[in-house]
């Protein structure tokens, strides 16, 4: 009988501990498809956050590192310099990277350290049981912003990825989504050609993903995906931020 | 090999090269400057890495980045700098992975000052960051000690798949001294079979972890962590005494603090009064034992220290209540006089020689 589909190499047999409906799940399965169809997979040395994907070194099927909250970009970097032919990559969420890890992933961009940023953003923090994240929009309701997050006291939502593409060591800075099969393959083509810059030694790469949290936001998942279409894309929008020049 | 006049800061970065160390990942603090210094201007010559960091934090945590690839791997800083460093400590620790940390100590708390100390010895010996792990702790007292343990201390970093502190002080880092490079024995060291270098498609994945959901998982790991203290306390314990047995009275003291400790009590000698000296070398393990030396009706164990009283607690531990503890100490940069210790002793012996 012909093979239509193979689930990827990139992901291990263990079962994940996702939530019904969280786009965690397909996110991890791009990546790990993009490192096998890169044939990096050997090579592959991944960093998990601290975060939902704190387990994410049962599931990504190459060598790991469980990071503490907000380090993966520092432990990202040890791992390069003593391996700069292995490709590196670190997986975060928000509260991860936009909160406490704020200063580690802007100095790895920064220094251009040839690693890739898997950014996770889901507006919230959601292992901890859904408080406000700095990617939490205007008026979201959250654990600890329970009349909805104030500008007043907690400023707009900080967009990562239009500030890291200011930063000239960022030589590839895309943000997607995965809330619908377009999106997914939109998705999946950002992540090949921002891990094609690492392994062509050209700097540091992140991709920004959309993604949801039906069990904190207090959605179906099917509700969940039209609330980011509906609420996220307006103010995180899709597209490329930066990518090298023709030739460069 | 010939003696060459170094400066103890340096001197730590050409002991770290000379053990294969070749990452260094730092970030700038006095009175430790002249390590990185040394190391950005040397490790580019053996084909090294120097990385300056954006903080302390980012610093350790590539440590462990790079510690978990199998890497020879050292940081260092001062006192401020060294408790930002406690959360990448703690992971390393429970991760199970080897490197070299050095704290050129200063004044605390808080900003403190950057005159000499030796306030971080709870958080050395205690663990510092959360959760129950040791770190292997060294204190040398000159230049030529500090440069073998450095080199012996990234073997048993190796040996024990445990982060080693190099606890000196502001003093040591500053001073110029004679030292010399001497070859090291070649140690068996395990092999490095739990690195992550990638799989090659030849075994399973590594994973670098210190999480372990299931409480009974991580109990099991705990206990196994203990068992490797245990094993250090048995094998590791580092000491240099100096008529421990018949003196009246003991002094006990460590690091530089330890010399002037030295020049009082050649002083004391002099004027006839029989004085000993304890000098752990190795802080965890503790040198608990080697008070047991000391004579029962000797008039008192007097810790000198260059805080208000730190190690005196393990001091106490050894003594358990058998002879009477003093201290002496000084703080905030403030460095004991050979004059005030002797005084401290006659004032214990009330002039009975
Ligand atoms: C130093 C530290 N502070 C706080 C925590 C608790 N904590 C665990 S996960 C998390 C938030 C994770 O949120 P995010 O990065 O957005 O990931 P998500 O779970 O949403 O995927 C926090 C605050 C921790 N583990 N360590
Ligand atoms: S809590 Fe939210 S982010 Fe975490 S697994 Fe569940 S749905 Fe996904
Ligand atoms: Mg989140």
């Amino acid at each position: 009988m012909a093979i239509v589909f193979e689930k990827t190499k990139g992901l291990t047999d263990v079962q994940t501990h996702y939530c019904p409906g969280c786009t965690h799940g397909i996110i991890h399965r791009i990546v790990a498809e993009a490192m096998e169809e890169l044939g990096v997979l050997e090579k592959a040395i991944g960093v998990a956050p601290v975060g939902c994907a704190v387990l994410a070194y049962n599931y990504f099927n190459c060598d790991m590192h469980e990071a503490a909250h907000g380090r993966a970009p520092a432990v990202a970097t040890g791992i390069k310099r003593v391996l700069p032919d292995n490709f590196v990559f670190a997986y975060q969420g928000d509260g991860d990277l936009a909160s406490i890890g704020t200063a580690e992933i802007v100095h790895a961009a920064h220094r251009g350290e040839r690693i890739s940023s898997i950014f996770v953003n889901n507006a919230i923090y959601g292992m901890t049981g859904g408080q406000m994240a700095p990617t939490t929009l205007v008026g979201q309701k959250a654990t600890t912003a329970p009349y909805g997050r104030d500008e007043a006291l907690c400023g707009k939502p900080i967009r990562m990825s239009e500030m890291l593409a200011t930063i000239d060591g960022a030589k590839f800075v895309e943000r997607v989504s995965v809330n619908s099969p377009a999106n997914v393959r939109k998705a999946k083509k950002a992540i090949l050609e921002c891990f094609k810059i690492q392994i062509e030694g050209k700097g540091f790469g992140i991709v920004e993903v959309l993604s949801t949290c039906p069990t904190n936001w207090g959605y179906t998942p099917v509700e969940a995906l039209r609330w980011l279409e509906n609420n996220m894309i307006p103010y995180y929008p899709l597209g490329n931020f930066k990518r090298p020049e023709e030739g460069k | 090999m010939s003696k060459v006049l170094m400066k103890g800061n340096e001197a730590v970065g050409a002991a770290a090269i000379k053990a294969g160390c070749r990452f260094f990942f730092g970030y700038p603090i006095t009175p430790q400057n002249e390590i990185p210094e040394y190391m950005s201007r040397e490790l580019p010559k053996v084909g090294g890495v120097f990385v300056q960091a954006e903080s302390e934090i980012a610093a350790i945590n590539m440590v462990y980045g790079a510690a978990g690839c199998g890497a020879r791997v050292m940081t260092s800083s001062s006192s401020p700098g060294i408790a930002l460093k406690q959360e990448g400590i703690s992971y390393i620790a429970g991760a199970e992975l080897p490197c070299l940390i050095v704290n050129m100590m200063r004044g605390g708390p808080g900003l403190g000052g950057i005159q000499p100390s030796q306030t971080d010895y709870f958080q050395a010996t205690r663990g510092g960051g959360n959760g129950d792990y040791r770190l292997l702790v060294l204190a040398p007292a000159n230049i030529q000690e500090m440069v073998d343990l450095i080199i012996e201390g990234f073997d048993l970093a190796d040996e024990y798949r445990n982060p080693v502190m190099i606890l000196g002080d502001g003093m040591i880092g500053q001073m110029m001294e004679p030292v010399e490079f001497k070859e090291r024995k070649k140690r068996d060291l395990p092999e490095k079979d739990w690195i992550t270098t990638g799989t090659k498609g030849k075994r399973k994945p590594n994973i670098i972890n210190s999480l372990y959901l299931n409480p009974e998982e991580l109990e099991d790991h705990n206990i196994w962590l203990q068992e490797k203290y245990k094993k250090m306390k048995e094998k590791e314990v580092r000491v240099e005494s100096y008529n421990v047995e018949d003196s009246d009275v003991v002094i006990s003291a460590y690091g530089t603090t330890a010399r002037i400790a030295r020049t009082a009590i050649s002083k004391l000698e002099k004027e006839g009064y029989k004085v000993g000296l304890i000098r752990p070398i190795s802080l965890f393990p503790y040198p608990f034992e080697e008070f047991n030396k000391i004579k029962d009706d000797c008039k008192g164990v007097l810790t000198v220290e260059m805080n208000t009283g730190q190690m005196l607690d393990d001091v106490r531990i050894a003594l358990n209540g058998r002879i009477p503890s003093y201290f002496y100490g000084r703080t905030g940069g403030m460095v004991p006089t050979p004059e005030a210790i002797a005084n401290k002793v006659r004032e214990i012996l009330g002039g009975e020689k």
